[in-house]
């Protein structure tokens, strides 16, 4: 669907030159969520106004849907614009016009006659749950509302890419979610491929199939969501990583906790994917007759499987423990790490 | 009463006068306005880092702008009578004085336009880009509008000056209430005239400024 090669773009200022995005190559399928993650400075806004020649390339290819956007002359771009959505962290809306007017700009730029144009708005007003406050200007709406808005804008003209910068970095958690659902819910009904830049990693985890970790205006990562949170590679990554799932280092005292006060053996159980939302801990006690007390654990959700850690002490006699350990490991896909033996 | 105090004031002549003044300060009102927003997008887009930059053009409109600007209006006037005449076929009364007026404030104006253009969110302007917007829709439909306030407010000052303009031009012939309360008042000496000039004047101004924030407030959805 987008194919980038061998992208650059090296701004020239009175002191010196810097390259925001480095030779990048990417390619990007038909209906994903793509999330670009990287901390501030990485090139990440270079990047995306790469891609609709907000800013021009200083080198390098774009093919967006078999259109090779690096070659279109301007009236040709103004024209494939159209088809590429785009929304904004500060939303960008035209303070002097109403919600309505605000969304029906772009079908106006297309020279969508007028009728067409009233319906096509009430659709997306629907669609980004916005009745009844059509004829609010921007400035007596909230931050979501206004988000809601710049996504019924961008999606008026029925585009096929839609890009996103920091479209929720203005917003709080909560309406962050509803955003990012917002963005799932469009991207499921309307097939869309949706290109979003964050420097947060929980958003990532939330809607992004596909995530590429930028530095330096580089990709230095790149794959599966949930492969990369499990196996991050780079410094970076793990960083972002440890953003959702906290760090190790916590574990140190854990242990020292469990040394001086507990019997029985801590166990590290591994979540990934499925299983965390089945009654696990419940069955094991069931099953095998231990005792099992959570010490500590960060379970988190990714779209639909689950990933993080758990640790859990076990008591009981040592064979019923033993026995209970290899069913974890050979019935469930969690993956179990004795870490402490007191007898 | 009336007589006591003001024994000199025709209010036929009054009336023509201040008939005057507003045709004057109206008609150059709206030419400046349309020259001020020509000269300002001028600069707006011509600027570093504008749509249409352009060192050159820049330079040259920034540099006609500020050498009218730097013209004291009095000389401006008897600067133009050759250009007036030819435009308008005589150099007396209020059509006279327009070409004056209107080159002699638009270019303040434009420079109250360009800031006001300045102001504009950069990122609706992109944001309309994105949108596949020509230049004319941006201009027509993003910076004209969301500037708005701003130019009407920088009317409302300039129209303020205009008035002060009109009274000068009326000193030279240009009619007006300036024009009455110099030839009327001053030069036989019936002071009179000049003070309820003075009021109408005062009164032009304030309502110039009333009707301008008024508006201004009004069409500010920020
Ligand atoms: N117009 C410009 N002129 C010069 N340098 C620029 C320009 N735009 C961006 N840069 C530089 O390019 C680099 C990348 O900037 P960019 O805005 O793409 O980063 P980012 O990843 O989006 O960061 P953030 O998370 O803060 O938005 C930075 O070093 C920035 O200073
Ligand atoms: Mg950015």
């Amino acid at each position: 669907m987008i194919s980038i090669k061998g992208l650059s773009k090296t701004f020239t200022t009175m002191h010196n030159q810097i390259t925001a995005v480095d030779d990048l190559t990417l390619d990007i399928n038909e209906g994903d969520i793509f999330g670009v993650i990287g901390y501030s400075g990485a090139g990440k806004s270079t990047f995306v106004r790469l891609l609709n020649r907000l800013e021009e390339p200083t080198e390098g290819e774009i093919v967006i849907d078999q259109q090779e956007i690096t070659a279109l002359s301007s009236n040709q771009l103004r024209m494939t614009r159209q088809e590429i959505g785009m929304i904004f962290q500060h939303f960008n809306l035209l303070w002097s016009r109403t919600v309505k007017a605000n969304i029906a700009f772009p079908l106006e730029i297309a020279g969508i006659p007028k009728r067409e144009r009233e319906e096509r708005v009430e659709e997306l007003i629907e669609l980004v749950g916005l009745t009844g406050r059509e004829k609010a200007y921007p400035s007596q709406l909230s931050g979501g509302q206004k988000q809601r808005v710049g996504i019924a804008r961008a999606l008026a003209n029925r585009p096929k890419v839609l890009l996103c910068d920091e479209a929720t970095s203005a917003l709080d958690p909560e309406t962050t979610n509803a955003i990012l659902d917002l963005l799932v819910d469009i991207n499921e009904k309307l097939g869309l491929t949706i290109i979003l830049i964050t420097h947060e990693m929980h958003v990532i985890r939330k809607i992004c199939k596909q995530v590429a970790v930028m530095e330096n205006g580089k990709i230095v990562e790149q794959g599966d969501v949930l492969d990369v949170f499990l196996r991050p590679e780079q410094q970076v990554t793990k960083k972002f990583v440890e953003q959702v799932m906290g760090s190790d280092e916590q574990d140190d005292d854990l242990e020292q906790l469990f040394s001086s006060s507990q019997t029985g053996r801590l166990l590290r159980l591994h979540f990934v994917g499925e299983t965390a939302n089945q009654p696990l801990i419940s069955k094991l006690a069931k099953l095998f007759s231990v005792d099992i007390n959570i010490l500590q654990g960060k379970i988190t959700q990714m779209q639909d499987d689950a990933y993080g850690t758990l640790f859990v002490q076990m008591d009981g006699e040592p064979d019923e423990m033993d026995r209970a350990v290899q069913y974890l490991a050979d019935e469930t896909s969690v993956e179990v790490e004795v870490i402490q033996h007191v007898e | 009463m009336w007589n006591d105090w003001f024994p000199n004031i025709e209010l036929q002549e009054l009336w023509v006068a201040t008939y005057e003044t507003f045709y004057m300060t109206i008609l150059a009102l709206a030419g400046t306005f349309v020259f001020g927003i020509v000269l300002g997008l001028l600069l707006y887009l011509t600027m570093k880092g504008g749509i249409w930059q352009n060192k050159a053009l820049n330079l040259i409109v920034a540099s006609v702008v500020n050498v009218f600007r730097a013209i004291p209006f009095i000389i401006l006037i008897l600067l133009l009578f050759p250009f007036t005449d030819f435009l308008i076929g005589t150099i007396r009364g209020p059509n006279a004085a327009l070409p004056a007026l209107i080159i002699g404030s638009a270019p303040f104006y434009g420079r109250l336009v360009e800031i006001a253009l300045k102001e504009v969110d950069k990122g609706v302007v992109e944001a309309a880009k994105a949108m596949g917007a020509k230049t004319r829709t941006i201009i027509f439909r993003v910076l004209l509008p969301e500037s708005m306030p701003a130019l009407i407010s920088g009317i409302t000052v300039t129209a303020i000056n205009l008035i002060g303009y009109t009274a000068m031009a009326g000193v030279i012939g240009a009619g007006g209430l300036g024009n009455y309360a110099y030839f009327f008042g001053f030069q036989r000496h019936e002071f009179d005239v000049v003070f309820i000039c003075t009021v109408l004047i005062v009164l032009i101004v304030f309502l110039f400024q009333f009707i301008g924030d008024y508006v201004s407030t009004k069409i500010d959805k920020r």
